[in-house]
């Protein structure tokens, strides 16, 4: 008989893919430098970002399975903030990062524990109610830019002992975002399969019966929601650094949408879901912005083809798992 | 051992009520399980046994009455806290996590109540005496040279007795089983039969089944529902020859075998 | 005047509500009765707005122009129903919001493509000008045009779902698909003809809103999330339902951003009023669903049990 702990986790094995991808990210500026192209670096940043974002609505929809339509709520919430902050003559780092995960970790405890107590397609409405409320208050708030959104000419400053970083170099921002990606999988890599992610998946899978074994269903989904929007107001705050500028439509449904995009196409429940997904659509839209007009044209027959013929995403196609499991 | 009359019960539930609309679906229902006792609820289809059960389980929220299990008034608690205070329920249509493999599903069932569930840094696989529980209840099972299969891979009597057996890993005090015999076999069922057996020696039992041979096979008590209320209850002797229960029920069944 | 002022709103919240009421009930029967979700509901709206805009330009009347888009549209929505959404009906709820949400992204750049971003769609020149229905309230003819239109639809629909065979297999469909499929339907026709229904529906109130709100791509998304909100309100599956929640849901929008600041400008400066106006008119609609869904979680008139 087989035993029945995981074969050893090969050390070597699991990491090496993720290391040489860390060491190439790490690499990456100074190689796009060598090669004349720095003009990518802020595509490459834009990348992580939106990884970042990607990855905390993986956290919710992939590993807990709530269908979440109001997700950019946060992020739009998280670039807003900061924004704001930066305008009124705030520009300390480490204040942006506490009052972005102060409010959105809020927003989300509050629209959580509304929405949670909903199911199905009713959770989806709810999600997308409060969210579209969001989108409309910050069209309405004439003194940040209201529907026209907000420029800042500053950049969040972080010290590093007699270091100053100031985001608004492309490098320092790089690297920063990266940080926050990379902490972020390895939180997510061990969240996974820890007790904690194995209850939550056990939930995804049928909560009624997570319940009856005494699991709290209700909390475990509250403390996932309230994790992955205080995730994505952090990269909604790295973004208005990246732009120098946030609007209403930071947090419209569409944008939702995309970012579900992302999630789906790179691989629902999947450590590397959300980096996958956003690399593959930002490049593809880089790509064909650069060589026709109609991009949304071809990524959405891209999308089209991943649903129809690659139904566990990019990742999925690559690792050929059948399904996002515990085992 | 055995309940008395005098001792307290396990289970105690009184006067309980639920209605959907106009509909009552459980009528001022009295019942009382004692510990170490199978306890089995028959009844025609229609008579609100599974809402009875879903009321018992927390999974419905009663209008009307209370629920006492081992001393405390339950009847208002989430269905999770039921669980981990020692009241589990299984399901008529089966309920097993699908992206888990047979023997992860009963290491949830074991984790859900024992330690803290909210490590999210540490591997669960290194939790050696989770997955010896788990390893024991597959042996238990019958299961055990399945454990990394599939759920899908199951007939469906092995599921059924998953299911039973994911209800019995948190080692509770009373095992409420919906129908656990749903949709077998001859031969499955004995083997049902046999795991509730073995069951019964650790648990109080509220069996819910269809089966009429197998409860009065298995049950120390009966209780007969028809159209939400309980109209008999006793030992199954005298149940079977209780007037009002041949004529609501057990008469048409013995007719039609 | 102020009586005025509001019974004129209330005739555009009425309109408004009943033209919402046509994408509504698309949704609500595909929903329903296929259990998809179709993201993509909205961007028929638009096709029907853009075919209408040019077959009027092309034969200078509007009447052909919008019965031929309406032919149209619903023609196309059965070849897309046929060919491509068919094969989502088994899929989860998460492939079909990729799915539909890429045929948004395909229909909006092919609209650009073909159309350009936008085109001019005026109302006809005999009904352009005012009706006087009460003595002091002038009327836009094009306006009560479109409410008579939108009543013509209710009843005429309810007439099909109410009365017809066809009506019976989609309502019944709409509560137990099993049982509908046991009763030996032709499933798959029926669900093609429901989606050119809806399709057609779309295109009805693509053409009518046209020279209203201005025909331009991507307009599809915006009534779309009010269209959801409606049919969660009514109830999922429910024709009525989609009827009193899209009559609710347009007046609520409508009186809100017209008549709320006026009652704002009570308390508050006038800019404030202005801007808080709107805004909470959008956000009501939203806090309307919540309440309802707070009180009859399965919405307004259920159609499954």
């Amino acid at each position: 008989m087989a035993p029945i702990e995981a074969k050893p986790l090969g050390l070597r094995g699991a990491l090496l893919l993720p290391l040489c991808a860390l060491a190439i990210a790490i690499a990456l500026p100074f190689v796009l430098r060598a090669f004349g192209l720095d003009f990518y670096l802020s595509l490459a940043s834009r990348i992580v970002v939106y990884a970042i974002a990607a990855t905390s609505l993986n956290l919710v929809l992939g590993y807990a399975g709530l269908v979440s339509f109001g997700h950019a709520a946060f992020f739009g919430l998280g670039a807003y903030v900061t924004a704001i902050m930066i305008s009124e003559g705030v520009q300390s780092g480490p204040l942006h990062l506490a009052a972005t995960i102060a409010v959105t970790a809020l927003a989300a405890l509050v629209i959580g524990a509304i929405s949670l107590r909903t199911r199905g397609v009713y959770f989806i409405m709810i999600t997308l109610a409060f969210a579209q409320m969001l989108f409309y208050l910050a069209n309405s708030v004439k003194g940040y830019g209201g529907d026209e959104g907000l420029n800042i000419r500053a950049r969040s400053l972080f010290s590093l002992g007699p270091y100053l970083l100031d985001l608004k170099n492309p490098l320092a921002l790089y690297y920063v975002a990266l940080a926050v990606l990379v902490i972020a999988l390895v939180a997510l890599a061990r969240f996974a399969p820890s007790r904690f992610g194995r209850a939550v998946l056990a939930l995804r899978d049928d909560d009624v019966r997570a319940e009856a074994l005494g699991f709290p269903t209700y909390r475990y989904k509250l403390v996932v929601f309230v994790v992955a929007g205080a995730l994505g107001g952090i990269a909604g705050a790295l973004s208005v650094n990246l732009q120098g500028y946030v609007s209403p439509n930071a947090l419209h449904w569409t944008q939702s949408g995309t970012l579900m995009v992302m999630v789906i196409l790179g691989g629902v429940a999947t450590v590397s879901g959300g980096l996958a997904g956003a690399a593959v659509l930002l490049l593809l839209q880089e790509v064909l912005a650069t060589t026709t007009e109609h991009h949304e044209f071809w990524t959405g027959w891209v999308l089209l083809a991943v649903v129809l013929f690659a139904r566990q995403g990019i990742v999925g196609l690559w690792t050929r798992r059948r399904a996002p499991s515990l085992s | 051992m055995t309940g008395t009359a005098t001792a307290a019960p396990l289970l105690d539930v009184r006067g309980l009520e639920k209605r959907f609309g106009g509909l009552v679906a459980t009528d001022r229902v009295d019942l009382r399980v004692d510990g170490g006792e199978i306890h089995a609820l028959i009844g025609p289809n229609g008579a609100g046994k599974t809402t009875l059960v879903a009321q018992l389980g927390g999974q419905l929220a009663s209008d009307r009455g209370t629920i006492v299990f081992a001393g405390d008034d339950i009847t208002a608690w989430p269905t999770h806290r039921r669980a981990r205070h020692g009241l589990a329920r299984s399901f008529q249509t089966t309920r097993l996590f699908r992206s888990a493999s047979v023997i992860d599903n009963l290491a949830l069932a074991v984790q859900a109540v024992t330690g803290s569930n909210l490590d999210a840094w540490r591997p669960a696989r290194r939790d050696r005496a989770l997955f010896e529980r788990a390893r024991e209840l597959l042996d238990t099972l019958g299961l055990g040279a399945k454990a990394a299969h599939a759920i899908d891979q199951l007939s469906h009597g092995e599921r059924r007795a998953l299911e039973v057996g994911m209800t019995f890993a948190s080692r509770p005090r009373l095992l409420l089983l919906d129908e656990p015999m749903a949709g077998m076999g001859r031969d499955e069922s004995a083997r049902m039969e046999a795991l509730i057996g073995v069951v019964r020696t650790q648990c109080a039992v509220l069996l819910i089944e269809h089966d009429v041979d197998a409860v009065f096979r298995l049950a120390d008590r009966v209780s007969v529902l028809v159209g939400g209320r309980v109209v008999a209850s006793g030992t199954p002797g005298a149940v079977r020859s209780d007037p009002a229960v041949i004529a609501a029920y057990l008469g048409d069944d013995a007719g039609a075998a | 005047m102020a009586g005025v002022l509001v019974l004129e709103q209330s005739l555009n919240g009425l309109q408004f509500g009943l033209m919402l009421f046509l994408l509504a009930a698309g949704l609500t029967l595909v929903f329903g009765v296929m259990d998809m979700i179709n993201l993509a509901h909205g961007s028929l709206y638009m096709v029907g707005a853009f075919l209408a805009a040019w077959l009027v330009a092309l034969t200078g009347s509007f009447l052909l122009g919008v019965v031929g888009a309406v032919a149209l549209t619903a023609v196309f929505g059965m070849a897309l129903e046929a060919g491509l959404l068919r094969t989502l009906y088994a899929r989860d709820h998460l492939s079909q919001v990729l799915a539909t949400f890429a045929l948004i992204l395909i229909l909006n750049d092919g609209v650009k493509m073909i159309f350009g971003n936008d085109l001019p769609l005026s109302a006809p020149a005999a009904l352009a000008g005012p009706v006087e229905l009460l003595p002091g309230l002038q009327y836009p003819a094009y306006r009560l045009l479109i409410l008579g239109v939108g009543v013509a639809l209710a009843v005429l629909l309810w007439l099909l779902v109410q009365k017809t065979r066809m009506g019976a297999l989609v309502r019944a469909g709409a509560s137990n698909r099993e049982m509908a499929t046991a009763m030996g339907t032709d499933i798959p026709r029926l669900f093609t003809i429901v989606f050119g229904i809806g399709a057609a529906l779309c295109a009805v109130a693509g053409a009518l809103l046209g020279p209203l709100l201005a025909v331009q791509v991507g307009m599809g998304e915006n009534i779309l999330i009010l269209a959801f909100v409606v049919i969660v309100i009514g109830g999922i599956g429910s024709i009525r339902g989609a009827l009193v929640g899209a009559i609710l849901v347009g007046a609520i929008d409508t009186l809100g951003r017209t008549l709320l600041q006026h009652v704002l400008r009570e308390f508050l400066p006038p800019q404030w009023a202005s801007a808080a106006g709107p805004a909470i008119a959008s956000i009501a609609v939203y806090v309307f669903m919540a309440i309802v869904l707070a009180i009859k979680p399965q919405g307004l008139f259920p159609a499954r049990t």
